[in-house]
């Protein structure tokens, strides 16, 4: 019999091994699911994680999907390490994009690129003003966070639906809920020559950067870890926990403002309705996966993208219903969860005897 | 259109409607809550729960197989969750979010090939004459059995916290684990019961809201109710009477949009679509302004995992 013991000390290995677990463990639900289906499991898991990036276009698409979900994420992981449950990226990228757009649409015939550095950050603003109204909330009333930001969520969510059916509807548009073309001063230029991958990947890369300077290098990061490992010690340190909720709320905001603002004037180049497929929402699963870590969370945001990417092959070439990439998203949380219990506890191995006499015990 | 007595009826029912998916959450999982557990959960069980009880209902052309295949799945999603959450202790707030994404993603995997086909749903259950009493008549009397059986699991609810043991030693658990062991209570056995509770209330929610309410499936149909059930629960400070104030309050706030345009404004259903998000960080707001009050109110242990060996 296998029983789970606690383990004296948190296991530092098991912080690395059990994503890797967790996506072995998902990989296998996946193929028994793909056959129970009636695929090919083989070939349905190669459409889903190989052939999507088999060429320098697949990289470049798999790069161009990782962006957001990664500014997001790195965003994310700041306020998690902090112990502020920060749900809101998508609303906060939703309202960066939709903002970016409003800015975007007054230069329909610009050229020069200061617009895009304007358009840019009203979006990343918007992304921080958005974030900025639970952090207000959490410090001046105690408002729990998760109930505000998943407010937040919705009613982002129904503005930009507003936007692009009222507002910012392209009037020459027939009658697509969608906004006018951004102008060439208003779009993203791509970073190589051939593949749509923009400046947006390299601004995530930056960020990343000094997101990792600030949470290893930086006083004002040790001062968010303690205080999200431990609330009163932090208090009894003297930090200031309301400013320190304040920045993480606004930097993980702002990131995820600049995701959507990246999205309208990079790959999608207009406002539409359907701006993120729940990227704000992936990126919670990533932070974790990349367990709250920078180089971590580089790595789960492009593993996250090709599952975005093999969910939109396999449902071209095996006609696979669409929901299946939030299927794999899912799996892949709870067994990390799962898996992470492996950190604290430990699988033994008992002989029958044994566990009746500590029954009896 | 001139605000009569008519459209006042009309409206008392239709809030009492859209009230019942929160109040079944709420009170699922305010006993979750009382037991101190905190499961964040509830919109992707409730989403879960909808495409069970519309495919079962719908496959076996029975409502009520519908219903009790929603329970099922409620009640298995929660399992799922107290395995995670209370035996391995993991953090109940991640467990919680990891249920609503699974959830969603679940529920729209499989009722993928499901989305928009036709149900025959529940009807009102005819009462005679009483359905015409003026303005509450059709609240109270035109409303389907499911809406009907959320009146009785509402006061069983408030009899079980009021007068029964059981109700003590849920809230014993949750104020006190470690007291509640040491007097012989069965904490992780009772932790495990309300959280099954929760599940199959969000059950009953889900099969109302795909066999009733708008008897179809669409992908994430719940729209943010698991949430505002949530909400609505320290909104209540976890007493059973508030919470069937609250579901109704934010019933009416989720069919303002109705009213509005049957006045005959012209305001765009996307802008008052967000009344009823509104709403909740506004009353949210209001509730947590006075911390003195939420911490005398709400369970002393909740959110927090229970370890023996302490």
């Amino acid at each position: 019999m296998i029983k789970l013991q606690p383990r004296r000390e948190p296991s530092e290995l098991m912080v690395y091994i059990s994503p890797i677990l967790a996506g072995i463990l998902t990989l296998m639900t996946g193929a028994i699911l793909f056959a129970v289906l009636g695929y090919n499991s083989f070939t349905a898991l190669y459409t889903f994680l190989v052939a999507p990036i088999q060429d320098s276009q697949g990289i470049s698409e798999l790069l161009v999907k990782a962006s957001p979900i990664l500014m997001c994420a790195i965003g994310l992981a700041v306020a998690y390490r902090a112990n502020v449950w920060n749900i809101g990226a998508e609303g906060q990228l939703l309202m960066g994009a939709l903002v970016g757009s409003a800015v975007a649409l007054q230069f329909p015939d610009s050229e020069s690129k200061s617009t895009l550095i304007l358009v840019l950050i009203s979006g990343v603003l918007a992304g921080m003003a958005w974030a900025g109204i639970a952090a207000f909330l959490k410090t001046k009333f105690n408002t729990n966070e998760i109930l505000t930001t998943i407010m937040l969520n919705y009613i982002a969510l129904n503005l930009l639906q507003y936007a692009v059916h009222g507002p910012l509807k392209d009037p020459d548009g027939y009658s697509f809920p969608e906004s006018a073309p951004f102008s060439a001063g208003a779009t993203l230029p791509t970073l190589l020559e051939d593949g749509r991958v923009h400046i947006g990947f390299a601004l995530a890369v930056i960020a990343v950067l000094i997101i990792w300077f600030l949470v290893s290098k930086s006083f004002l990061g040790f001062q968010m870890k303690v205080m999200g490992m431990d609330e009163r010690a932090a208090k009894f340190a003297g930090y200031p926990e309301k400013k320190l909720t304040w920045l993480v709320l606004l930097i993980s905001g702002g990131l995820a403002g600049l995701a959507g603002v990246c999205e309208v004037t990079g790959p999608i180049g207009q406002l539409v309705p359907n701006v993120s497929p729940g990227y704000g929402y992936a990126a919670i699963i990533v932070a974790f996966l990349g367990r709250l870590h920078p180089v971590g969370i580089l790595i789960a945001s492009l593993l996250m993208a090709l599952i975005y990417l093999g969910g939109e092959l396999a449902q071209i070439k095996l006609g696979t219903p669409a929901a299946l990439t939030l299927l794999f998203q899912g799996m892949l949380l709870f067994y990390l969860l799962a898996c992470d219990v492996l950190i604290r506890y430990q699988l033994i191995k008992v002989p029958h005897s044994s566990t009746q006499a500590q029954g009896a015990n | 259109m001139d605000f009569d007595v008519n459209m006042l009826s009309n409206l008392l029912y239709a809030m009492v409607r859209t009230g019942t998916p929160l109040l079944l959450i709420a009170l699922g999982e305010m006993v979750c809550e009382k037991s101190g557990v905190l499961n964040l959960g509830q919109e992707g069980m409730l989403l879960m729960e909808a495409v069970a009880g519309f495919i079962a209902a719908l496959t076996s052309g029975s409502l009520i197989i519908g219903v009790l295949a929603a329970i099922l799945v409620g009640i298995l999603m929660s399992l799922l969750f107290g395995l995670i959450a209370i035996n391995l202790n993991a953090n109940q707030v991640a467990t919680g979010l990891a249920l609503t994404i699974f959830g969603i993603g679940l529920s729209a995997f499989v009722g993928s090939s499901y989305v928009g086909q036709p149900l025959k749903g529940f009807e009102p259950i005819n009462m005679g004459g009483l359905t015409d009493i003026p303005v509450i008549g059709k609240m109270l009397f035109g409303q389907d059995a499911l809406v009907y059986l959320s009146f009785l699991l509402f006061l069983g609810v408030y009899w079980f916290f009021r007068w029964s043991r059981a109700g003590l030693v849920v809230k014993a658990v949750g104020e006190n684990p470690h007291a509640a062991e040491a007097i012989g209570l069965p904490v992780i056995k009772t932790r495990y019961l309300a959280v099954m509770f929760g599940g199959g209330m969000a059950g009953l929610a889900g099969a109302y809201l795909s066999l009733a309410y708008t008897p179809m499936w669409v992908e994430g149909m719940s729209a943010g109710k698991g949430w505002i059930g949530l909400a609505l629960v320290v909104f209540a400070s976890w007493q059973t009477g508030r919470v069937l104030f609250g579901a109704y309050l934010f019933g009416l706030m989720s069919i303002l949009n109705l009213v509005v345009q049957g006045l005959g404004f012209n305001i765009s259903a996307n802008l008052l679509n967000i009344l009823p998000y509104l709403a909740t960080i506004v009353v949210l707001v209001f509730l947590s302004m006075n911390q003195q009050r939420i911490k005398m109110y709400a369970p002393a242990s909740l959110g927090k995992p229970f370890h023996r060996s302490r």
